[in-house]
């Protein structure tokens, strides 16, 4: 044991050995990596309960006393250096250097799961053998003690070579020790001679030794996850309370959210008649109060909604709940050919489609992970909560649907994304029994833990998701605003903007207007589809500003003016339109980069669109 | 001296972790599966020698989840049929 001869940077005294400058964050899956990267840099990497929420390498700067300057990568996890998935390589590049833009890290903080150390030691073992300076941080302190384990860190330290630390990155207990050593405060420790790991058995036997040696306790079972999963996948009582959970979120969505709403409108409409008393009559007042605030306004309304909608996913997914949902699921997502690990995707497309086609880096077989790819956008974004909700509530009136918690209205919203989830399943189907045709592969989930999610958690992801919210209104809707005021303004009839319909915005939604008229839509719905193409919402801002220059407005508002232009049948019609097409910049340029050219997102903008319009077609018909 | 003639069960061979019910126990004996799969597997706890629980499955009997080495693992039928268990 401890000879070193030969062996590189570990053997410079630790003084210097410390001084570093790129440390990676590695450990494996939901060892709690990203929340203790967020501690120590104060970024918002995302956070939740399950396997798998990391897909990429994120770089962010310590925050140290004394001015150190150390440079943190937080990585996706893994269970071994061995990767077999997309997030896996990325891991395993960033360790051996072999990252382009990024150096070979000077430093390793390795992440363990303290209420499950003899598992994840192979991995210590490893990680270690890579001879960078690593300090061990045995994670989940909290928890471990409170199910009656423990473990003596100074022998651990001695058996692994390397400095130990206990910490719970959601409490914040150790981290001071991480950051000392960051900055160059906790010596290295002599190495020893690990095993070379590529037998498992043998390895796993030299883990029992060392956590034997290491006097490490195995906690107690967690019993409420077990009481949990007794009701939650319980043949009768677990798909019940999923639709009684279900029920209760879409509810919430119109009834919780009215009281909000109601303010913000009033602030939208107070403010807007503000800005007209205050302002000269003129072409300022014009843009700012008819075409930008109309726009923008009319958008902002509905961030209670999707605030809320927020808030129930990351409750669903900070618990562990997700995991549970994906077992579920999995049963069905082998009848269309994919696999339960498609599901954590496509339930986290009902966010936003990119951060989900994203994860589906976690699916290691090709074939799979492009269908997921082409599918998730079917799933109902928050982008397109705006557009239902406004025309819903236009269009369908409010009455008991079962019993006196689902109103008609929530189940107009529910048959929706169900409506959206069966396209994504259906097109799933076509796909994996014709060109994505590959063997089954099977289905690995490890089941997490049950925890109450963490307030800070939920309270920064909703302030993160109002921020993004804000931005996007005050950057894309508020251009798209500002172009049409301008459209709808030229050409100039006798030194004053056209009627409308005479204006060039007028000309080009008449223009396309054949193209929809035989879904139900005029030439308005047709210019807000054109500008939806940016984004999904931007329809309800464009119509804003619609609405917001024609002369005869009252203000009654968007719905009222809705109904005016649209039927009954056509408002169907734009529903069915909206759940099916592909309106997304930035879900096309994010398929693009996952799939490496032009080829997939073309393929998907053509279906997705061609079946909106057919779908749109039949439903007009039937509702006429 | 044949256990059970469960599912999928082999008159003759071992039984699989397909053939446990709800809450019963045994010990690995071998993964009868491609080796790349074979050894995450082995990296997720199912390791020759230990013990697994079956713990709860989905509604519908599949996927099941397995308790292994101090955590909970979730596989398909046609995946446990391939571990096989020791004879007692
Ligand atoms: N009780 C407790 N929970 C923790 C602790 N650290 C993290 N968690 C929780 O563990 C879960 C996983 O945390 P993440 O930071 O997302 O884990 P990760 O290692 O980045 O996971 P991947 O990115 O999927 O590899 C979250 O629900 C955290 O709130 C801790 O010290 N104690
Ligand atoms: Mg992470």
């Amino acid at each position: 044991m401890g000879d070193c001869h030969g062996c590189g940077s570990s053997c410079v005294p630790p003084k210097q050995a410390a001084m570093h400058k790129l440390v990676a964050i590695i450990g494996p899956p939901n060892s709690g990596k990203s929340t203790l990267f967020n501690r120590l840099t104060g970024l918002r990497q995302k956070v939740a309960n399950f396997p798998g929420v990391t897909v990429e390498h994120h770089t962010g700067k310590a925050d140290l006393p004394g001015g150190h300057d150390v440079e943190l990568v937080d990585l996706p996890g893994v269970y071994s250096l061995h990767a077999r998935s997309e997030d896996e390589r990325v891991s395993h590049d960033v360790l051996h250097g072999k990252m382009p833009g990024l150096k070979r890290p000077d430093g390793v903080i390795l992440i363990l799961d303290a209420t499950n150390l003899s598992r994840h030691l192979p991995l210590a073992a490893s990680v270690l053998s890579l001879r960078i300076p690593t300090l061990v941080v045995l994670n989940m302190a909290d928890d471990m003690r409170q199910r009656g384990g423990a473990v003596d860190t100074g022998a651990l330290a001695d058996e692994l070579g390397a400095p130990v630390v206990l910490a719970s990155a959601t409490t914040g207990e150790g981290v001071d020790e991480v950051a000392r050593f960051l900055s160059g405060g906790i010596g290295v420790p002599k190495p020893v001679e690990l095993p070379v790991l590529q037998d498992v058995p043998a390895c796993r036997q030299w883990a029992r030794e060392v956590s034997r040696e290491a006097g490490y306790t195995h906690p107690a079972p967690p019993v409420w996850t077990r009481r949990l999963d007794a009701v939650f996948l319980h043949a009768v009582w677990g798909p019940l309370s999923f639709v009684l959970v279900v029920g209760a979120v879409f509810q919430t969505i119109f009834t919780g959210a009215r009281p909000l709403m109601g303010g913000v409108e009033w602030a939208v409409g107070a403010a807007g008649g503000l800005m007209r008393a205050v302002l000269p009559e003129g072409v300022l007042r014009s843009l700012l109060v008819d075409g930008v605030w109309s726009g923008v306004g009319a958008v902002l309304v509905f961030m209670p909604q999707i605030l809320l909608l927020f808030l129930f996913i990351t409750v669903l997914e900070d618990s562990g709940y997700l995991a549970r949902a994906a077992l579920i699921a999995d049963r069905t997502m082998a009848r269309v050919g994919l696999q339960g690990k498609s599901f954590i995707p496509l339930l986290s497309a009902y966010a936003c489609a990119v951060p989900a086609i994203m994860a589906t880096r976690t699916i290691e077989n090709k074939r799979d992970r492009i269908a997921t790819i082409l599918i998730a956008p079917f799933m109902t974004c928050s982008a397109r909560l705006p557009v239902y909700t406004l025309i819903i509530a236009a269009f369908i009136p409010d009455r008991q649907f079962i019993g006196p918690f689902v109103h008609t209205r929530a189940a107009a919203l529910m048959g929706l994304y169900v409506l959206g989830f069966a396209a994504a399943v259906l097109t799933a189907r076509v796909l994996k029994s014709s060109i994505l045709k590959s063997e089954r592969t099977p289905f690995v989930l490890e089941m997490p833990p049950y925890r109450v999610p963490s307030w800070r958690t939920v309270g920064l992801r909703l302030y993160d998701r109002a921020m993004a919210f804000l931005k996007r209104a005050g950057t894309v809707i508020l251009g798209v605003s500002v172009v049409l005021w301008a459209l709808a303004s030229i050409p100039l009839v006798d030194g004053k903007a056209p009627p409308i319909e005479q204006s060039l915005a007028g000309t080009l939604g008449r223009a396309i207007e054949p193209l929809i008229k035989p879904l139900g839509f005029n030439w308005k719905i047709g210019i807000g589809l054109v500008t939806s193409l940016a984004a999904r919402e931007v329809i309800v801002g464009t119509l804003g500003t619609i609405y917001g220059m024609e002369p005869d407005k009252d203000s009654a508002g968007l719905q009222a003016a809705l109904q005016k232009d649209l039927t009954f049948g056509g408002a169907v019609a734009l529903l069915v339109f909206f759940a099916f097409a592909m309106q997304c910049m930035s879900t096309l340029a994010v398929v693009r980069r996952e799939t490496g050219g032009w080829k997939w997102p073309a393929v998907q903008f053509a279906y997705m669109g061609a079946l909106a319009w057919l779908c749109a077609l039949a439903a007009y018909k039937v509702f006429s | 001296m044949q256990l059970s003639f469960k599912n999928g069960a082999r008159a003759n061979g071992p039984a699989s972790l397909a053939d446990l019910g709800e809450n019963e126990e045994g010990t690995l004996e071998r993964i009868d599966l491609p080796a790349d799969f074979a050894h995450r597997l082995m990296e997720l706890g199912f390791v020759p020698g230990h013990a697994i629980t079956v713990a709860h499955s989905a509604p519908g009997g599949d996927p099941r989840v397995f308790r292994v080495d101090g955590s909970e693992i979730a596989l398909r039928r046609e995946t446990a049929r391939h571990i096989l268990l020791r004879k007692q």
